[in-house]
């Protein structure tokens, strides 16, 4: 373990620049907000349809966000060249993307879960369903992050990357938001969830495992061109 | 003839070699195809008999079901071709793969429109939220993401490269988003619309039914064949035969 001490220097530089630049960090947020806000006024205020609808529309709104934060992930790294000099350190490159992505997870994806409860209230979803949401945002946007860290990878050489990156990523997010909204579904309609939150944890611990090894390969290729 | 074997793998590795070799396989695939595939849908939509409960609409069956076959057949191959590329650093194999997605997109986008065309005498709707529906535009959508980072690469060796990769990742999460798009679909829905259970065919319909799959078999290797050939003289158009090779067409063949 003689790379602990780099993997923690790389993980308090992503926090430190994640703390400097923050208004990276608000964006996502503020487009959370304003997603499930502008949901009311185009479909309907009636609330007893809002709450229907308001798990499906807190994951879209939170997928959404988070596949917009991708795009930073490794671009600013890319640009200034830290990112070669990741790829050669002696440490094993699959720990650093694995350090990166958590600490992308830490500033959008948990802020993301946090923020649900509010705008949840504010679609009049049950009081009772808020704790499974948060666990499932928080499970399923770790998730996000890994299978869109290879996304990232693959368009962070290209200029126009961020909308690149949605359609190269968003089909594979499929599961993910079926399984995430479904557990609350259930939950909200008094079925047993328990089996849809067991996959999203099963998908989130596969892609743990997988994800970096492809987001390497993905970043070697940017980064020799 | 562990030796011969890798011989015969080396070959592989030169554009050169495939592209004379494949003029006649492309000429004689794209003919056996256009055979049965005719022979096929002659004999599918005008003599095989009319099914007993959907009437004549089955017969899009002949169309439908051999391009979804494919669809979902060049998608695994165009993942182990980027798998041989990534591991053998063989040029060719990316080439071939490059030059399936259009063909696989195609097929895709042939599945749903003869899905909806089906579906609006049989279900009385163009669009279901059905699970294979939605796994099939799930695979048309992926289809589209390779194409759309190959255009996207300054340099095509690494749009090669980088999409291969991609397909690894989408031949993973196939299966799963197949799993779980019906799982979802099984939830919100009762089993009103869901596909029955097929009935073992008449050897009438069944005959003309296996013609159209390996018909359309041999059209999408034809197809990808040529457009592969293309892409080899495009992508090696610096190198002397192939100069050589476009002098002869320039001077009339």
């Amino acid at each position: 373990m003689t790379f602990l001490p780099l993997l923690r220097s790389v993980f308090r530089r992503e926090m430190q620049l994640a703390y400097r630049r923050r208004s990276d960090l608000a964006n996502p947020l503020l487009f959370f907000l304003i997603v499930v806000v502008l949901f009311p006024l185009g479909v309907t205020p009636d609330m007893s349809k809002l709450a229907e609808m308001a798990p499906g529309v807190l994951w879209v709104g939170a997928l959404l966000a988070n596949l917009l934060s991708l795009d930073l992930l490794f671009r600013s790294d890319y640009e200034d060249g830290s990112l070669e000099q990741m790829l050669l350190a002696a440490v094993p490159p699959t720990l650093l993307v694995l350090c990166k992505v958590s600490a992308h997870w830490l500033v959008t994806g948990l802020p993301l879960t946090l923020l649900a409860p509010l705008l949840s209230v504010m679609l009049g979803l049950p009081g009772s369903a808020i704790p499974l949401l948060m666990v499932s945002l928080a499970l399923g946007t770790l998730c996000l992050s890994l299978i869109g860290s290879i996304g990232a990878a693959l368009t962070v050489g290209l200029r126009k990357g961020g909308l690149l990156l949605t359609l190269l990523i968003m089909p594979l997010f499929v599961p993910v938001i079926i399984f995430g909204t479904g557990a609350v579904q259930a939950q909200v309609a008094g079925l047993p969830w328990l089996a849809q939150l067991a996959m999203l944890a099963a998908m989130t611990t596969g892609s743990l495992a997988l994800a970096p090894l492809l987001t390497v390969a993905a970043l070697r290729i940017a980064v020799g061109d | 003839m562990w030796q011969a074997f890798v011989r015969w793998f080396h070959k592989w590795s030169s554009p050169k070699w495939f592209y004379t070799m494949s003029q006649p396989w492309s000429f004689w695939l794209g003919w056996a195809a256009t055979l049965i595939i005719a022979v096929a849908l002659i004999w599918g939509l005008m003599f095989a008999p009319v099914e007993r409960l959907q009437g004549n609409s089955y017969r899009i069956i002949f169309l439908h079901v051999p391009s979804a076959f494919l669809s979902q057949a060049i998608y695994a191959a165009i993942a182990v071709l980027g798998l041989v590329g990534l591991v053998w650093k063989m040029k060719l194999a990316f080439f071939v793969a490059k030059q399936c997605i259009p063909v696989g997109a195609s097929m895709a986008l042939l599945a749903l429109i003869t899905g909806a065309i089906w579906g609006k005498p049989t279900w009385g709707t163009w669009w279901e939220w059905d699970a294979r529906l939605t796994s099939m535009l799930v695979l048309l959508l992926l289809y589209l993401g390779l194409w759309a980072l190959h255009n996207a690469m300054e340099r095509p060796e690494s749009g090669d490269r980088a999409s291969a990769i991609l397909a690894l990742v989408g031949v993973v999460n196939l299966p799963i988003i197949k799993f779980s798009v019906e799982w979802w679909n099984t939830l919100h829905q009762p089993a009103t619309l869901k596909f029955t259970e097929a009935p073992p065919m008449h050897v009438s319909m069944l005959i003309p039914f296996l013609m159209a799959i390996v018909g359309f078999y041999l059209a999408s290797m034809a197809w990808v064949l040529m457009r592969t050939r293309l892409e080899i003289l495009q992508r090696e158009r610096k190198s002397r035969w192939v100069e050589e090779e476009l002098n002869r067409f320039a001077e009339g063949q």
